[in-house]
């Protein structure tokens, strides 16, 4: 006997239709999976056998194979689990094979026929309206999340036997209903820019850099704030849209991060990951490839802490997709490309010992060694770092200080109105802020007039700013006309945009 | 017997050198006590000749010391010792020569011999200017401004190449045109500390590097406080620009008063750890210096020099706009972070650090590493 039964597999960011195909004959019992499945798939064979047995049903003492189609592409996971055991049902008889047409099945069985959430859910439940399938059976605990897609019957099922009896008729179809409250970005009240006191430049800067999609370093002692106003990052990025959303969603279902009870993130991510970070673990890969924390980051906040500690392969390998806003995984099989969009922010110490910003004769460091310290931090990626700042500890008194100090909403109206003037400048440009400007680009969109370029010829001879300042300087300078609505760059902006190239300076070249 | 008196202003024999070398970088004899057995025996090569008895009887020298003089290790040392000072292009300066610093030749223990990169002047007017190495922004600036208006009116500085006030004080007197003299730690092939490798070229180009250890000697720490006594002996007068409480510039200073020199502090701010010692220094009776004339007057120095300490540019600060003039007034008593002129001139921060930096582009002000900004002299 011979069934079908449709489950869907991951590659990249997207699921594709996977057919479980049974074929049940005689001859000594035996139970093969072929169709490139990893061990995990290998391993269902025992749990579903079990699985089977457990639910009530009879699994066939007789030769069992069993296919995956599409039998190139290799398969991963146990999400396959609950079709292979409906396939081998349907195959002997003990469910209807018409039932389980214009059905997708996705989950992992427990031995006693359990049915168990699985990681990405979200891409298969796309991949199954695309397709025209018209129900989906999923565990109950990733209901939630495939029902963003409003137009397919999501049916969550709880066990093996529960499936079986929908199947056959016998149990009738209860539809998962989304109370669909959370597609409204919610921004969390534990994190806001209020709670950052002083600060006023860093403040600025961070501003600057989410109004124009900049990259940002922010250098400063311990324990002076670094980390604290970079989480604070993500809630002043304009709101993202439901396109943005489920593009991240599908990338964190897929990862398996997605927080229980969510359908959809809803809020920019904000990725903090270890120095201890391999190359791979940062911009993802893997012989069955994986989103790095960079794709994680898509659309959000990647916050590198202590960027000299990471290893400089990770770093090196971070440019490309810095750049290109894709990552994109070569393997034999297939070549995958997860999207990256991020910002990317890194925070350091000044030297060694953490304390140079603080004044001469705090800093235990020998100039040579706080060379040597920031050199680490030089080269390509210091590059795509737009803004640099410096970051001093807050003293107790501004701690202390009642001052209004704006909230996160209030900086987020204005970023909002300083990113809707670049989509409408860059609209046919196939760019989308000012941190993606070429330099082809420059003359018609950064022209400086004259009084602006002696301040810039002065500000290269007198400070010893070196010459890769040029084209950041520009571009930020242009966001922060932008952000003061102003058509032409003017001496102000530029003289702003200047003071965020700190590293550049001679004062630092010590 | 000849006494050293006698011996002066004779230039001594390359073939000497040998003893003298030998004599001068003997461990295991205190300065004070070769000097004295130089006296003694009035020329190394005696003290090399000498016997076991005839070293007992001067009654310098203890047993072991009697041991070490007579022992031939040392002797072929020194002979080494003589090539590699040649290779390095040093001159040695023996206390009989004339080019010995006249001062440092009459206390208690001077070197015998002085390796000297660069030209030493007779009769020159030398000024210490020495401090801590951890010093902060006004000590910098104090040391760097005091030497160059001290090198300005014909006064060679003399400090320790060490980083901080030291290597400030040389730049002062170099951004002067002026002389300038390093006396080190550690042999005079090498920089210590190494970033002051082209400091120390500026050095020997427009004054002198000079020690009393032998080239190839590394440093270390028992060789400072040594070296220090070297400082205030060849000088008029010691200026303490900056030292914390334990300062070494206070050995300095300890050993200009034994040595009957004037000792001049500038004071700080009383709750600046870094001016704790300046401040017992001038409690304590050193003469205070509140602009470069209090030196002069004390060297007796002709000069028209008025205390404009403080009053950086003041003119011309009064004729900026109205926000430059507040922001440039914030700066007046020291550096000032650039959240804290915002927020006490009541100007965003994004203009404050655009105004800064047209101040900063016209040499108003200048920008420390942390966004601090102070203005310029």
């Amino acid at each position: 006997m011979y069934s079908k039964i449709i489950s869907c597999g991951i590659l990249g960011i997207d699921g594709y239709i996977v057919e479980i195909e049974t074929d049940i004959s005689n001859g000594l019992p035996a139970f093969d999976i072929v169709g490139l499945g990893d061990t995990a798939v290998r391993e269902a064979r025992e749990r579903v056998r079990s699985a089977v047995k457990n639910s009530g049903y009879e699994f066939p003492l007789k030769k069992i194979t069993l296919n995956m189609a599409p039998a190139n592409i290799k398969k991963e996971g146990s999400s396959f689990d609950l079709a292979i055991a409906l396939g081998i049902l349907a195959a002997s008889g003990q469910i209807s094979q018409s039932a389980v047409k214009n059905s997708m099945f996705i989950g992992e069985l427990s031995l006693d026929g359990e049915i168990k959430p699985v990681k990405g859910v979200l891409p298969m439940a796309i991949c199954a309206h695309r397709n025209g399938t018209r129900f989906l059976f999923l565990p109950e605990a990733n209901a939630k999340e495939a029902s963003v897609v409003k137009e397919l019957r999501i049916i969550p099922v709880k066990d093996l036997r529960e499936t079986a009896a929908v199947v056959n008729g016998e149990l009738g179809i209860r539809c998962y209903e989304d109370a669909g409250d959370d597609i409204v970005p919610v921004y969390s009240d534990t994190v806001d820019f209020a709670d950052v006191k002083g600060q006023e430049n860093a403040k600025r800067a961070l501003e600057v850099a989410a109004s124009g999609g900049h990259n940002c370093l922010m250098l400063g002692s311990p324990g002076c704030g670094k980390t604290m106003l970079a989480r604070r990052l993500p809630t002043i990025l304009p709101s993202m849209t439901f396109e943005e959303a489920l593009e991240v969603t599908k990338i964190h279902s897929i990862a398996g991060i997605l927080p229980k009870g969510m359908s959809l993130v809803n809020t920019r991510p904000f990725r903090c990951p270890h120095h201890s970070i391999s190359d791979t673990g940062l911009v993802g890969g893997g012989s069955i490839p994986k989103p790095g924390e960079i794709s994680l980051a898509h659309y959000g906040v990647l916050f590198l802490d202590e960027l000299p500690e990471f290893s400089k392969k990770a770093l090196e390998a971070l440019r490309q997709p810095l750049e290109d806003g894709v990552i994109t995984i070569t393997r034999v099989n297939a070549s995958i490309t997860y999207p990256a969009r991020t910002t990317l922010i890194c925070a350091a110490n000044p030297c060694r010992c953490g304390h140079f910003l603080d004044g001469p004769g705090k800093c235990t460091c020998t100039p040579r060694q706080i060379q040597q310290y920031l050199g680490r931090l030089s080269g390509p990626l210091l590059d795509r770092l737009d803004i640099q700042v410096e970051v001093m500890p807050v003293k107790y008194s501004e701690l202390e200080s009642d001052k209004y100090v704006e909230t996160s909403p209030e900086i987020r109206k204005r970023v909002e109105r300083t990113r809707k003037i670049q989509l409408e400048r860059y609209k046919g440009l196939g760019i989308y802020s000012n941190s993606q400007l070429q330099p082809a680009m420059f003359s018609k969109f950064c022209r400086l007039d004259r009084k602006c370029r002696s301040i810039l010829r002065d500000v290269f001879d007198r400070l010893g700013m070196s010459a890769r300042a040029h084209s950041r300087i520009l571009k930020v300078a242009r966001t922060i006309a932008d952000m003061d609505m102003s058509e032409d760059i003017r001496p102000v902006h530029l003289t702003e945009a200047i003071q965020y190239r700190s590293l550049d300076r001679r004062a630092w070249h010590l | 017997m000849m006494t050293v008196g006698d011996m002066h202003g004779k230039d001594v024999m390359m073939s000497d050198l040998k003893y003298w070398i030998w004599l001068g970088s003997l461990v295991s004899a205190t300065p004070a006590k070769k000097y004295r057995l130089l006296q003694h025996f009035a020329d190394p090569a005696l003290v090399w000749e000498a016997s076991e008895a005839e070293l007992a009887a001067s009654g310098l020298c203890t047993k072991k010391l009697v041991l070490r003089l007579v022992d031939k290790a040392t002797r072929k040392e020194s002979e080494k010792a003589l090539e590699s000072v040649k290779k390095c292009d040093a001159d040695i300066i023996t206390i009989y020569d004339k080019a010995y610093p006249e001062l440092l030749r009459h206390i208690a223990d001077p070197p015998l011999v002085l390796y000297c990169r660069g030209r030493l002047e007779p009769d020159e007017m030398c000024m210490a200017v020495v401090g801590s190495r951890r010093a902060t922004f006004y000590g910098l600036d104090m040391a760097k401004r005091l030497s160059r208006e001290l090198a300005e009116h014909g006064v060679t500085i003399v400090s320790g190449m060490a980083r901080g006030i030291d290597s400030r004080a040389h730049r002062g007197a170099l951004e002067a045109g002026g002389r300038t003299i390093a006396v080190l730690g550690c042999g005079i092939d090498m920089a210590y500390p190494p970033e002051n490798r082209g400091l120390m070229e500026e050095i020997i180009r427009h004054g002198a590097v000079i020690s009393e250890y032998l080239p190839g000697t590394e440093p270390s720490r028992y060789n400072f406080p040594a070296r220090n006594r070297i400082i205030s002996g060849m000088s008029h007068g010691v200026t303490i620009v900056e030292a914390g409480e334990k300062s070494g510039s206070l050995i300095t200073a300890d050993y200009a008063l034994e040595q009957g020199r004037d000792v001049f502090a500038v004071p700080g701010n009383i709750n600046s750890c870094s001016s704790r010692g300046t401040n017992r220094l001038i409690r304590d009776g050193a003469k205070i210096v509140t602009c470069v004339g209090d030196i002069l007057d004390e060297l007796n120095i002709s000069h028209d020099t008025k205390n404009t300490y403080g009053g950086a540019n003041r003119a011309a600060l009064m004729k900026l706009g109205r926000e430059e003039k507040t922001i440039a007034q914030r700066l007046l008593n020291g550096p000032v972070h650039l959240d804290v002129i915002s927020r006490d001139c009541g100007i965003s921060v994004q203009m404050a650090s655009s105004i800064l930096l047209m101040l900063e582009l016209s040499g108003f002000v200048e920008q420390l590493p942390g966004k601090y900004y102070r203005l310029v002299e």
